[in-house]
């Protein structure tokens, strides 16, 4: 299966997304190996100068560490995972709370109708 | 990312009696792209790959390939699957790779049967037992199963279904060598936008736009086929 893509945002940001969340999900645990760029990119159903592009910028991240001899793998550093997992959990926040305001709710309004959608069990 | 040149197209121009075809076209292509030629019916994509297999001779302007013009050496080195197919109806699929094989010096007879098998392709079949989409699965097979430098694929996707679709593309992401270029003309833009570098946007006979995939969706914020619809709107 590709994985799912919007059409209107770039390719090589919802891959870096992708991919953190296939790590701060478990899908790839921290010390794990990852597949190569090009075994990924035929996964996903992208360019593999794309799936490179998105690779490098987890890089800079740390997210992704590689080494000389074995390719690339997952950080074992577990603390980074934690804030990379608290930075998407703020950024999916604020995008809910943007639309909520959009459709006219204020933030107490917003927050009664969080508390009731859980009690409700959502 | 080096930008190594692979071929080079300078005042590139087809006139056919009165009709402008290709007109003062200017073109580069990288080494290593997957790089999508898209355009309205007309806009000169068939006659641009045309004269870059040397099937047609400019009438003006000239193509670089590897530094040369189209002819022996270069076809010796660019993989090309026309718009429609060449293949003699009687012969059986078996028969046609060995042809292939003796024919071009680059061409991996294993990785043919291996896509055949995965299609489900009986080698034994005589070309003309088999569907259009089938026959024109065949014909992509063999043209991806070269190691040639510069792949040029006229419609390559239209007639087969959804799911064949996908496999040849995965199929076209995990064969070509990092070196390599492919350059697509297609109308099925949102089915292969995800595996291209760039696209090249042609009208009335040139370039009107060239940038890489994630540029447009950057720029403009949607999709190449979105885009596409925006500028060729009639």
């Amino acid at each position: 299966m590709a994985w799912n893509l919007d059409a209107d945002k770039p390719i090589y940001a919802q891959i870096v997304e992708i991919i953190q969340m296939q790590i701060i999900s478990g899908q790839y645990k921290a010390g794990d190996r990852l597949p190569s760029v090009r075994e990924l990119a035929a996964e996903a159903s992208v360019n593999p100068n794309t799936m490179q592009k998105a690779l490098a910028e987890l890089e800079r991240s740390n997210l992704i560490i590689t080494q000389r001899t074995s390719g690339r793998s997952v950080t074992e550093d577990s603390e980074l995972i934690k804030k990379t997992q608290a930075h998407l959990a703020d950024e999916y926040i604020r995008s809910f709370f943007r639309m909520m305001k959009e459709l006219g709710y204020s933030n107490e309004e917003i927050l009664a109708l969080i508390k009731k959608a859980a009690e409700e069990g959502v | 990312m080096g930008m190594e040149v692979l071929a080079e197209i300078k005042g590139l121009t087809k006139v056919y009696g009165k009709t402008l075809a290709v007109n003062n076209m200017n073109l580069i292509i990288p080494k290593g792209r997957i790089i999508g030629l898209l355009g309205p019916n007309g806009s000169g994509k068939t006659t641009l790959i045309k004269m870059m297999n040397g099937l047609l001779t400019p009438t003006a302007g000239n193509i670089l390939i590897n530094g040369e013009e189209p002819g022996v050496p270069t076809k010796a080195r660019v993989a090309y699957l026309p718009e429609r197919t060449y293949l003699q109806n009687g012969m059986k699929v078996c028969d046609i790779v060995d042809f292939f094989c003796d024919f071009y010096a680059d061409f991996d007879r294993d990785r043919a049967f291996t896509m055949l098998s995965s299609l489900d392709i009986p080698f034994t079949a005589q070309l003309k037992t088999l569907s259009k989409g089938t026959k024109e699965k065949v014909q992509l097979i063999l043209v991806m199963s070269r190691n040639a430098d510069l792949y040029i694929l006229d419609e390559p996707i239209a007639g087969v279904d959804p799911a064949a679709r996908d496999y040849i593309l995965k199929t076209i992401i995990t064969n070509y060598n990092e070196n390599a270029s492919i350059l697509l003309s297609t109308h099925l833009i949102s089915d292969i936008e995800n595996i291209l570098d760039e696209v090249i946007f042609i009208r009335y006979g040139q370039v009107l736009t060239h940038m890489t995939v994630d540029q447009i969706r950057e720029e403009q914020g949607k999709s190449v086929d979105s885009y596409f619809r925006e500028v060729f709107a009639c």
